[in-house]
Protein backbone atom coordinates (compact mmCIF):
# COMPACT_ATOMS: atom_id res chain seq x y z
CA UNK A 1 0.00 0.00 0.00
CA UNK A 2 3.03 2.68 0.61
CA UNK A 3 4.72 1.77 -2.05
CA UNK A 4 1.64 2.56 -4.23
CA UNK A 5 1.40 5.73 -2.51
CA UNK A 6 4.75 6.62 -3.47
CA UNK A 7 4.58 5.54 -6.74
CA UNK A 8 1.48 7.25 -7.35
CA UNK A 9 2.93 10.52 -5.70
CA UNK A 10 5.52 10.27 -7.76
CA UNK A 11 4.00 9.85 -10.94
CA UNK A 12 1.75 13.33 -9.91
CA UNK A 13 4.57 14.90 -8.68
CA UNK A 14 6.08 13.88 -12.07
CA UNK A 15 3.15 15.06 -14.20
CA UNK A 16 2.93 18.37 -12.26
CA UNK A 17 6.19 19.03 -13.40
CA UNK A 18 5.85 18.17 -17.01
CA UNK A 19 2.93 21.20 -17.08
CA UNK A 20 0.29 18.42 -17.04
CA UNK A 21 -1.43 17.43 -20.05
CA UNK A 22 -1.82 21.25 -21.42
CA UNK A 23 -3.22 21.55 -24.84
CA UNK A 24 -1.57 17.96 -26.26
CA UNK A 25 -3.32 17.08 -29.41
CA UNK A 26 -2.63 13.54 -29.42
CA UNK A 27 -5.08 12.19 -32.35
CA UNK A 28 -7.43 9.58 -31.50
CA UNK A 29 -6.82 5.99 -33.10
CA UNK A 30 -6.23 6.56 -37.11
CA UNK A 31 -8.99 3.74 -37.54
CA UNK A 32 -11.77 6.22 -35.52
CA UNK A 33 -10.72 9.35 -36.67
CA UNK A 34 -13.31 11.00 -38.64
CA UNK A 35 -15.65 8.13 -38.11
CA UNK A 36 -17.29 9.08 -35.06
CA UNK A 37 -20.43 8.14 -36.14
CA UNK A 38 -19.58 4.43 -35.48
CA UNK A 39 -20.15 3.29 -31.79
CA UNK A 40 -17.05 3.83 -29.86
CA UNK A 41 -15.92 2.13 -26.87
CA UNK A 42 -13.05 2.19 -24.20
CA UNK A 43 -11.45 -0.19 -22.76
CA UNK A 44 -10.05 0.01 -19.20
CA UNK A 45 -7.07 -3.28 -18.45
CA UNK A 46 -7.43 -2.38 -14.36
CA UNK A 47 -4.22 -4.79 -14.23
CA UNK A 48 -1.97 -1.48 -15.71
CA UNK A 49 -4.01 1.42 -13.29
CA UNK A 50 -1.28 2.11 -10.79
CA UNK A 51 -3.66 5.18 -9.45
CA UNK A 52 -1.91 8.14 -9.89
CA UNK A 53 -4.72 9.66 -10.28
CA UNK A 54 -3.66 12.27 -13.32
CA UNK A 55 -6.83 11.09 -15.28
CA UNK A 56 -9.10 12.77 -12.63
CA UNK A 57 -6.68 15.69 -12.69
CA UNK A 58 -6.70 15.78 -16.39
CA UNK A 59 -10.73 15.17 -16.16
CA UNK A 60 -10.73 18.77 -14.33
CA UNK A 61 -8.36 20.58 -16.14
CA UNK A 62 -10.06 20.05 -19.81
CA UNK A 63 -13.55 19.69 -18.76
CA UNK A 64 -13.35 22.50 -15.72
CA UNK A 65 -15.03 25.70 -18.33
CA UNK A 66 -17.99 22.79 -18.43
CA UNK A 67 -18.30 23.23 -14.83
CA UNK A 68 -21.16 24.94 -12.77
CA UNK A 69 -20.88 28.44 -11.68
CA UNK A 70 -24.05 28.34 -9.43
CA UNK A 71 -25.45 31.86 -8.27
CA UNK A 72 -25.84 31.72 -4.59
CA UNK A 73 -28.18 32.55 -2.34
CA UNK A 74 -30.18 29.62 -3.91
CA UNK A 75 -33.73 30.36 -5.02
CA UNK A 76 -35.88 29.01 -1.98
CA UNK A 77 -36.78 25.84 -3.19
CA UNK A 78 -40.77 24.34 -2.28
CA UNK A 79 -41.62 22.49 -0.55
CA UNK A 80 -38.78 22.24 2.25
CA UNK A 81 -38.07 18.28 1.77
CA UNK A 82 -36.21 19.56 -1.60
CA UNK A 83 -32.42 19.53 -0.78
CA UNK A 84 -30.40 21.11 -2.05
CA UNK A 85 -27.05 19.83 -3.80
CA UNK A 86 -24.37 22.16 -3.39
CA UNK A 87 -20.67 20.75 -4.61
CA UNK A 88 -19.33 24.69 -5.54
CA UNK A 89 -17.08 24.75 -2.23
CA UNK A 90 -16.12 21.16 -2.18
CA UNK A 91 -14.59 21.45 -5.71
CA UNK A 92 -11.64 19.62 -4.90
CA UNK A 93 -13.15 16.33 -3.87
CA UNK A 94 -11.35 13.79 -5.86
CA UNK A 95 -12.35 10.03 -4.46
CA UNK A 96 -15.84 9.90 -5.21
CA UNK A 97 -18.38 11.35 -7.88
CA UNK A 98 -19.45 15.03 -8.04
CA UNK A 99 -20.57 18.04 -10.61
CA UNK A 100 -16.77 19.10 -10.53
CA UNK A 101 -15.38 15.10 -10.77
CA UNK A 102 -16.51 13.20 -13.51
CA UNK A 103 -13.97 10.47 -12.64
CA UNK A 104 -12.44 8.74 -9.73
CA UNK A 105 -10.14 6.07 -9.01
CA UNK A 106 -11.52 3.17 -6.87
CA UNK A 107 -9.51 0.47 -5.05
CA UNK A 108 -9.87 -2.82 -4.04
CA UNK A 109 -7.72 -5.07 -1.96
CA UNK A 110 -8.18 -8.71 -3.05
CA UNK A 111 -6.50 -12.09 -2.18
CA UNK A 112 -5.03 -13.56 -5.39
CA UNK A 113 -3.73 -17.27 -5.14
CA UNK A 114 -2.88 -16.31 -1.53
CA UNK A 115 -1.46 -12.98 -1.82
CA UNK A 116 -2.83 -9.82 -1.09
CA UNK A 117 -2.96 -7.82 -4.19
CA UNK A 118 -4.30 -3.95 -4.76
CA UNK A 119 -5.89 -3.26 -8.14
CA UNK A 120 -7.11 0.79 -8.68
CA UNK A 121 -9.65 1.56 -11.80
CA UNK A 122 -11.09 4.58 -13.05
CA UNK A 123 -14.93 5.13 -12.98
CA UNK A 124 -17.33 7.63 -14.74
CA UNK A 125 -20.35 7.12 -16.57
CA UNK A 126 -20.40 3.84 -18.17
CA UNK A 127 -21.76 5.13 -22.10
CA UNK A 128 -24.71 2.28 -22.09
CA UNK A 129 -25.63 1.55 -25.42
CA UNK A 130 -29.26 2.22 -24.50
CA UNK A 131 -28.88 3.94 -21.28
CA UNK A 132 -32.02 4.72 -19.07
CA UNK A 133 -31.03 7.83 -18.08
CA UNK A 134 -31.38 9.34 -21.66
CA UNK A 135 -34.30 7.54 -22.90
CA UNK A 136 -36.03 8.03 -19.90
CA UNK A 137 -35.27 12.35 -19.45
CA UNK A 138 -38.66 13.61 -19.61
CA UNK A 139 -36.75 16.32 -20.82
CA UNK A 140 -34.66 15.71 -23.46
CA UNK A 141 -31.75 16.83 -22.07
CA UNK A 142 -29.79 13.78 -21.67
CA UNK A 143 -28.81 11.69 -24.75
CA UNK A 144 -26.88 9.23 -26.41
CA UNK A 145 -24.99 10.29 -29.19
CA UNK A 146 -24.40 7.79 -32.32
CA UNK A 147 -21.05 7.59 -31.53
CA UNK A 148 -21.57 6.18 -28.15
CA UNK A 149 -21.30 8.90 -26.18
CA UNK A 150 -24.23 9.82 -23.49
CA UNK A 151 -24.55 13.30 -22.01
CA UNK A 152 -26.24 15.64 -20.61
CA UNK A 153 -27.04 19.22 -21.77
CA UNK A 154 -26.19 21.41 -19.06
CA UNK A 155 -28.44 24.36 -20.97
CA UNK A 156 -31.42 22.43 -20.86
CA UNK A 157 -31.30 20.14 -17.56
CA UNK A 158 -33.43 20.75 -14.63
CA UNK A 159 -32.34 18.94 -12.40
CA UNK A 160 -34.92 16.77 -11.32
CA UNK A 161 -32.60 13.70 -10.89
CA UNK A 162 -34.13 11.05 -12.39
CA UNK A 163 -31.29 10.20 -14.70
CA UNK A 164 -29.67 9.54 -11.61
CA UNK A 165 -32.53 7.29 -9.90
CA UNK A 166 -32.85 5.33 -13.25
CA UNK A 167 -29.00 4.89 -14.03
CA UNK A 168 -27.88 0.99 -12.49
CA UNK A 169 -25.00 3.00 -11.19
CA UNK A 170 -26.06 5.99 -10.20
CA UNK A 171 -23.66 8.10 -12.01
CA UNK A 172 -24.97 11.59 -12.51
CA UNK A 173 -24.26 14.37 -10.04
CA UNK A 174 -26.47 17.24 -9.14
CA UNK A 175 -25.58 21.07 -8.46
CA UNK A 176 -28.22 23.17 -6.95
CA UNK A 177 -28.73 26.74 -8.53
CA UNK A 178 -27.24 26.82 -12.39
CA UNK A 179 -29.47 25.82 -15.63
CA UNK A 180 -32.62 26.12 -16.50
CA UNK A 181 -35.17 25.91 -13.96
CA UNK A 182 -33.81 29.49 -12.78
CA UNK A 183 -35.35 30.97 -15.61
CA UNK A 184 -39.05 29.33 -15.22
CA UNK A 185 -40.53 28.07 -11.87
CA UNK A 186 -36.88 27.98 -9.35
CA UNK A 187 -39.12 27.07 -6.23
CA UNK A 188 -41.19 24.74 -7.57
CA UNK A 189 -39.43 22.69 -10.11
CA UNK A 190 -36.19 21.71 -10.87
CA UNK A 191 -33.29 21.89 -8.34
CA UNK A 192 -30.20 22.75 -10.50
CA UNK A 193 -28.08 20.41 -13.57
CA UNK A 194 -26.87 17.07 -13.41
CA UNK A 195 -22.94 16.60 -14.21
CA UNK A 196 -20.99 13.45 -15.43
CA UNK A 197 -18.71 11.97 -17.81
CA UNK A 198 -19.56 13.20 -21.28
CA UNK A 199 -16.57 11.37 -22.60
CA UNK A 200 -15.02 14.77 -23.59
CA UNK A 201 -17.51 14.54 -26.75
CA UNK A 202 -16.11 17.61 -28.00
CA UNK A 203 -12.67 16.50 -28.19
CA UNK A 204 -13.56 13.50 -29.83
CA UNK A 205 -15.73 15.81 -32.13
CA UNK A 206 -12.38 17.33 -33.18
CA UNK A 207 -10.48 13.58 -33.29
CA UNK A 208 -8.83 14.23 -30.12
CA UNK A 209 -8.69 11.55 -27.24
CA UNK A 210 -10.82 12.11 -23.96
CA UNK A 211 -8.21 13.79 -21.69
CA UNK A 212 -8.14 10.54 -19.09
CA UNK A 213 -6.87 8.27 -21.81
CA UNK A 214 -4.07 10.66 -23.67
CA UNK A 215 -2.65 11.54 -20.31
CA UNK A 216 -2.52 8.32 -18.64
CA UNK A 217 1.21 7.40 -18.01
CA UNK A 218 0.67 3.76 -18.10
CA UNK A 219 -2.21 3.59 -21.18
CA UNK A 220 -4.86 1.92 -18.99
CA UNK A 221 -7.44 2.76 -21.33
CA UNK A 222 -7.94 2.73 -25.68
CA UNK A 223 -10.91 3.76 -27.59
CA UNK A 224 -11.83 2.67 -30.76
CA UNK A 225 -14.96 0.89 -32.67
CA UNK A 226 -17.06 -1.22 -29.67
CA UNK A 227 -16.54 -4.45 -31.52
CA UNK A 228 -12.47 -4.07 -31.90
CA UNK A 229 -12.39 -3.25 -28.22
CA UNK A 230 -14.42 -6.47 -26.97
CA UNK A 231 -11.99 -8.12 -29.70
CA UNK A 232 -9.33 -6.87 -28.23
CA UNK A 233 -10.72 -7.44 -24.10
CA UNK A 234 -11.63 -10.92 -25.14
CA UNK A 235 -8.07 -11.78 -26.75
CA UNK A 236 -6.60 -9.97 -23.05
CA UNK A 237 -9.20 -11.75 -21.09
CA UNK A 238 -8.19 -15.06 -22.82
CA UNK A 239 -4.60 -14.43 -21.96
CA UNK A 240 -4.79 -13.59 -18.11
CA UNK A 241 -7.54 -16.06 -17.76
CA UNK A 242 -9.83 -12.81 -16.65
CA UNK A 243 -12.69 -11.22 -16.79
CA UNK A 244 -14.76 -9.09 -18.03
CA UNK A 245 -17.34 -5.77 -17.22
CA UNK A 246 -19.12 -3.80 -19.19
CA UNK A 247 -20.32 -6.18 -22.49
CA UNK A 248 -23.02 -7.05 -21.28
CA UNK A 249 -24.25 -4.93 -17.86
CA UNK A 250 -27.35 -2.83 -18.09
CA UNK A 251 -27.78 -4.49 -22.25
CA UNK A 252 -24.55 -3.40 -23.07
CA UNK A 253 -22.32 -0.66 -22.55
CA UNK A 254 -19.50 1.38 -23.99
CA UNK A 255 -16.46 0.99 -21.17
CA UNK A 256 -15.39 -2.13 -21.05
CA UNK A 257 -13.04 -3.43 -18.21
CA UNK A 258 -10.83 -6.19 -18.27
CA UNK A 259 -9.41 -7.91 -14.89
CA UNK A 260 -7.63 -10.40 -13.53
CA UNK A 261 -9.81 -11.53 -10.84
CA UNK A 262 -13.65 -11.78 -10.73
CA UNK A 263 -15.61 -8.36 -10.96
CA UNK A 264 -17.64 -10.01 -7.88
CA UNK A 265 -14.59 -10.01 -6.07
CA UNK A 266 -13.76 -6.73 -6.78
CA UNK A 267 -17.30 -5.32 -5.91
CA UNK A 268 -16.76 -6.66 -2.53
CA UNK A 269 -13.84 -4.46 -1.19
CA UNK A 270 -14.34 -1.11 -3.08
CA UNK A 271 -16.02 1.76 -1.46
CA UNK A 272 -19.41 1.94 -2.18
CA UNK A 273 -22.21 4.36 -1.91
CA UNK A 274 -23.14 7.70 -3.41
CA UNK A 275 -21.15 9.08 -6.15
CA UNK A 276 -19.29 5.65 -5.53
CA UNK A 277 -20.52 3.09 -8.05
CA UNK A 278 -20.31 -0.59 -7.73
CA UNK A 279 -19.36 -3.67 -9.83
CA UNK A 280 -22.04 -6.14 -9.57
CA UNK A 281 -23.88 -7.62 -12.41
CA UNK A 282 -26.35 -5.22 -14.04
CA UNK A 283 -29.82 -6.41 -15.54
CA UNK A 284 -30.85 -4.70 -18.68
CA UNK A 285 -33.04 -1.61 -17.44
CA UNK A 286 -35.10 -0.85 -20.81
CA UNK A 287 -35.53 -4.72 -21.57
CA UNK A 288 -38.97 -4.24 -20.67
CA UNK A 289 -39.96 -0.81 -22.78
CA UNK A 290 -38.02 -2.61 -25.99
CA UNK A 291 -40.52 -6.03 -25.19
CA UNK A 292 -43.57 -4.33 -24.69
CA UNK A 293 -42.47 -1.90 -27.81
CA UNK A 294 -43.18 -4.94 -29.87
CA UNK A 295 -46.35 -5.58 -28.52
CA UNK A 296 -47.25 -2.07 -29.84
CA UNK A 297 -47.01 -3.24 -33.38
CA UNK A 298 -49.00 -6.55 -32.45
CA UNK A 299 -51.80 -4.45 -30.52
CA UNK A 300 -53.46 -2.00 -33.72
CA UNK A 301 -53.10 -5.26 -35.74
CA UNK A 302 -55.45 -7.08 -33.14
CA UNK A 303 -58.06 -3.85 -33.15
CA UNK A 304 -58.18 -4.02 -36.77
CA UNK A 305 -58.96 -7.89 -36.38
CA UNK A 306 -61.73 -7.17 -33.96
CA UNK A 307 -63.10 -4.55 -35.55
CA UNK A 308 -63.37 -6.54 -39.03
CA UNK A 309 -64.81 -10.06 -36.97
CA UNK A 310 -67.27 -7.79 -35.73
CA UNK A 311 -68.55 -6.61 -38.61
CA UNK A 312 -68.31 -9.92 -40.90
CA UNK A 313 -70.38 -11.70 -38.37
CA UNK A 314 -73.02 -8.93 -37.98
CA UNK A 315 -73.41 -8.70 -41.95
CA UNK A 316 -73.75 -12.64 -41.95
CA UNK A 317 -75.98 -12.43 -39.00
CA UNK A 318 -77.86 -9.56 -41.30
CA UNK A 319 -77.85 -11.93 -43.79
CA UNK A 320 -79.58 -15.00 -42.05
CA UNK A 321 -81.96 -12.59 -40.75
CA UNK A 322 -83.07 -12.18 -44.31
CA UNK B 1 -86.07 10.08 -31.52
CA UNK B 2 -82.68 8.92 -30.81
CA UNK B 3 -80.35 11.65 -29.43
CA UNK B 4 -76.45 11.28 -29.86
CA UNK B 5 -75.72 10.77 -26.21
CA UNK B 6 -78.73 7.68 -26.53
CA UNK B 7 -76.16 6.04 -28.84
CA UNK B 8 -73.09 6.61 -26.77
CA UNK B 9 -74.73 6.14 -23.92
CA UNK B 10 -76.37 2.27 -24.85
CA UNK B 11 -74.41 -0.91 -23.48
CA UNK B 12 -71.36 -1.52 -24.98
CA UNK B 13 -70.41 1.62 -25.82
CA UNK B 14 -70.51 2.78 -22.42
CA UNK B 15 -68.67 0.52 -21.00
CA UNK B 16 -66.14 1.37 -23.91
CA UNK B 17 -66.54 4.71 -22.88
CA UNK B 18 -65.56 4.47 -18.87
CA UNK B 19 -62.27 1.66 -19.84
CA UNK B 20 -61.16 4.65 -22.41
CA UNK B 21 -61.75 7.15 -19.89
CA UNK B 22 -60.25 5.04 -17.20
CA UNK B 23 -57.20 4.41 -19.26
CA UNK B 24 -56.73 7.68 -20.22
CA UNK B 25 -56.84 9.20 -16.56
CA UNK B 26 -54.27 6.12 -16.55
CA UNK B 27 -52.11 7.63 -19.12
CA UNK B 28 -52.31 10.90 -17.75
CA UNK B 29 -50.88 9.96 -14.45
CA UNK B 30 -48.20 7.86 -15.33
CA UNK B 31 -47.20 10.01 -18.24
CA UNK B 32 -46.73 13.20 -15.69
CA UNK B 33 -45.00 10.56 -13.39
CA UNK B 34 -42.07 10.68 -15.53
CA UNK B 35 -41.25 13.89 -14.20
CA UNK B 36 -39.85 13.77 -11.26
CA UNK B 37 -42.52 15.35 -9.17
CA UNK B 38 -44.38 13.16 -7.15
CA UNK B 39 -41.91 12.86 -4.53
CA UNK B 40 -41.24 16.55 -4.55
CA UNK B 41 -44.73 16.90 -4.04
CA UNK B 42 -45.82 14.28 -1.64
CA UNK B 43 -47.80 12.03 -4.14
CA UNK B 44 -45.64 8.79 -3.28
CA UNK B 45 -46.33 9.69 0.29
CA UNK B 46 -49.95 8.81 0.15
CA UNK B 47 -50.48 5.22 1.37
CA UNK B 48 -50.51 2.96 -1.34
CA UNK B 49 -48.81 5.54 -3.81
CA UNK B 50 -45.49 4.74 -2.75
CA UNK B 51 -45.19 2.75 -6.49
CA UNK B 52 -45.88 6.34 -8.28
CA UNK B 53 -42.11 7.67 -7.76
CA UNK B 54 -40.83 4.00 -9.12
CA UNK B 55 -39.86 5.61 -12.83
CA UNK B 56 -39.68 2.39 -14.39
CA UNK B 57 -43.11 0.87 -13.06
CA UNK B 58 -44.56 4.19 -14.18
CA UNK B 59 -43.11 3.48 -17.53
CA UNK B 60 -44.27 0.02 -17.45
CA UNK B 61 -47.94 1.00 -16.75
CA UNK B 62 -47.64 3.87 -18.98
CA UNK B 63 -46.50 1.25 -21.83
CA UNK B 64 -49.41 -1.18 -21.02
CA UNK B 65 -51.53 1.96 -21.33
CA UNK B 66 -50.51 2.38 -24.59
CA UNK B 67 -51.06 -1.22 -25.82
CA UNK B 68 -54.32 -0.97 -24.95
CA UNK B 69 -54.53 2.33 -26.17
CA UNK B 70 -53.36 1.55 -29.76
CA UNK B 71 -55.46 -1.45 -29.90
CA UNK B 72 -58.20 0.48 -28.99
CA UNK B 73 -58.19 2.93 -31.78
CA UNK B 74 -57.69 0.65 -34.56
CA UNK B 75 -60.97 -1.17 -33.55
CA UNK B 76 -62.53 2.20 -33.25
CA UNK B 77 -61.49 3.29 -36.25
CA UNK B 78 -61.79 0.31 -38.24
CA UNK B 79 -65.25 -0.28 -37.01
CA UNK B 80 -66.41 3.20 -37.53
CA UNK B 81 -65.35 2.97 -40.91
CA UNK B 82 -67.30 -0.73 -42.08
CA UNK B 83 -70.33 0.13 -39.68
CA UNK B 84 -70.42 3.21 -37.85
CA UNK B 85 -70.42 5.64 -40.59
CA UNK B 86 -73.53 4.35 -42.36
CA UNK B 87 -75.50 5.66 -39.45
CA UNK B 88 -73.14 8.36 -37.38
CA UNK B 89 -71.11 10.94 -38.27
CA UNK B 90 -68.35 13.02 -36.28
CA UNK B 91 -69.45 15.96 -35.01
CA UNK B 92 -66.66 18.95 -35.33
CA UNK B 93 -65.73 18.64 -31.46
CA UNK B 94 -64.92 15.03 -32.12
CA UNK B 95 -62.30 16.24 -35.09
CA UNK B 96 -60.73 18.21 -32.73
CA UNK B 97 -59.93 15.22 -30.41
CA UNK B 98 -59.20 13.14 -32.99
CA UNK B 99 -56.31 15.42 -34.38
CA UNK B 100 -54.76 15.32 -30.92
CA UNK B 101 -55.04 11.81 -30.43
CA UNK B 102 -53.06 11.74 -33.18
CA UNK B 103 -50.59 14.22 -32.04
CA UNK B 104 -50.35 12.31 -28.87
CA UNK B 105 -50.01 8.72 -30.66
CA UNK B 106 -47.58 10.09 -33.14
CA UNK B 107 -44.98 11.16 -30.84
CA UNK B 108 -45.61 8.60 -28.52
CA UNK B 109 -44.53 6.09 -31.31
CA UNK B 110 -41.36 8.57 -31.80
CA UNK B 111 -41.10 8.87 -27.78
CA UNK B 112 -41.38 4.46 -27.62
CA UNK B 113 -38.96 4.60 -30.59
CA UNK B 114 -35.93 6.80 -29.30
CA UNK B 115 -36.08 3.94 -26.59
CA UNK B 116 -35.17 1.27 -28.92
CA UNK B 117 -31.68 0.66 -28.28
CA UNK B 118 -30.40 1.23 -31.88
CA UNK B 119 -32.06 4.64 -33.00
CA UNK B 120 -30.72 7.71 -31.97
CA UNK B 121 -32.54 10.98 -32.66
CA UNK B 122 -31.20 14.45 -33.20
CA UNK B 123 -31.12 16.50 -29.82
CA UNK B 124 -33.65 19.07 -31.10
CA UNK B 125 -35.96 16.76 -32.40
CA UNK B 126 -35.51 14.15 -28.87
CA UNK B 127 -36.16 17.81 -27.42
CA UNK B 128 -39.28 18.60 -29.71
CA UNK B 129 -41.13 15.19 -29.18
CA UNK B 130 -40.61 14.95 -25.55
CA UNK B 131 -42.51 18.50 -24.88
CA UNK B 132 -44.87 18.24 -27.75
CA UNK B 133 -46.37 14.64 -26.74
CA UNK B 134 -46.60 16.66 -23.49
CA UNK B 135 -48.25 19.37 -24.81
CA UNK B 136 -50.77 17.52 -26.82
CA UNK B 137 -51.61 15.65 -23.99
CA UNK B 138 -52.28 18.86 -21.96
CA UNK B 139 -54.12 20.36 -24.37
CA UNK B 140 -56.56 16.95 -25.33
CA UNK B 141 -57.55 17.38 -21.27
CA UNK B 142 -57.96 20.65 -21.21
CA UNK B 143 -60.28 20.36 -24.08
CA UNK B 144 -62.21 17.08 -23.26
CA UNK B 145 -63.06 18.76 -20.14
CA UNK B 146 -64.54 21.50 -21.58
CA UNK B 147 -66.47 19.15 -23.91
CA UNK B 148 -67.24 16.93 -20.92
CA UNK B 149 -69.05 20.49 -19.68
CA UNK B 150 -70.47 21.38 -22.89
CA UNK B 151 -71.88 17.46 -22.86
CA UNK B 152 -70.68 17.45 -26.02
CA UNK B 153 -70.24 13.61 -27.56
CA UNK B 154 -68.39 12.27 -30.16
CA UNK B 155 -70.96 11.30 -32.82
CA UNK B 156 -74.62 11.93 -33.74
CA UNK B 157 -76.61 9.65 -35.56
CA UNK B 158 -77.50 10.48 -39.28
S1 LIG C 1 -5.98 5.18 -15.27
FE1 LIG C 1 -3.93 5.87 -15.73
S2 LIG C 1 -3.91 8.02 -15.16
FE2 LIG C 1 -5.69 7.10 -14.19
S3 LIG C 1 -5.00 6.48 -12.18
FE3 LIG C 1 -4.75 4.70 -13.47
S4 LIG C 1 -2.66 4.88 -14.22
FE4 LIG C 1 -3.17 6.86 -13.40
S1 LIG D 1 -23.95 4.57 -16.72
FE1 LIG D 1 -25.77 5.63 -15.99
S2 LIG D 1 -25.40 7.76 -16.52
FE2 LIG D 1 -23.98 6.56 -17.74
S3 LIG D 1 -25.05 6.15 -19.69
FE3 LIG D 1 -25.47 4.41 -18.34
S4 LIG D 1 -27.40 4.97 -17.37
FE4 LIG D 1 -26.56 6.85 -18.20
S1 LIG E 1 -13.76 10.82 -20.90
FE1 LIG E 1 -13.41 13.01 -20.56
S2 LIG E 1 -15.16 13.61 -19.31
FE2 LIG E 1 -15.06 11.40 -19.18
S3 LIG E 1 -13.83 10.94 -17.39
FE3 LIG E 1 -12.43 10.97 -19.13
S4 LIG E 1 -11.68 13.07 -19.19
FE4 LIG E 1 -13.49 13.09 -17.90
Amino acid sequence: MTKDISRRSFIKGGLAAAGAIAASSVPLPATVRGATQEELATLIDIRKCIGCEACVEACQEVNGRKFPEPKKPFPKMYPNRVKVSDWSDKRDVMDRLTPYNWLFIQESTVKVNGEEETFTFPRRCMHCQNPPCADLCPWGAARKLKNGITRIDADVCLGGSKCKAVCPWHIPERQTGVGLYLDILPSFAGNGVMYKCDRCYDRVEHGKLPACIEVCPEKVQKIGPRDEILKEAYSISKEINGYIYGEKENGGTNTIYVSPVPFEKLNKTIKKGPGRPHLKPVEDSMAHADNLAKAMVIAPIAGIAAAVGKAYSSRSQGKAGL
Amino acid sequence: MKSKNDYEQSGGKKGLRWIYILTFIVMAFTGFGQMPIFKRYYVSDIPGMGWSADFYLTHYIHYLGAIFLLGLFAYVIVDYVLSGRKELSLISSAYVRIALLGGIVTTGIFRVLKNMPDVVFSPDFTRFIDISHLGFMMLYIFLALVFLIMKSGWVVIK
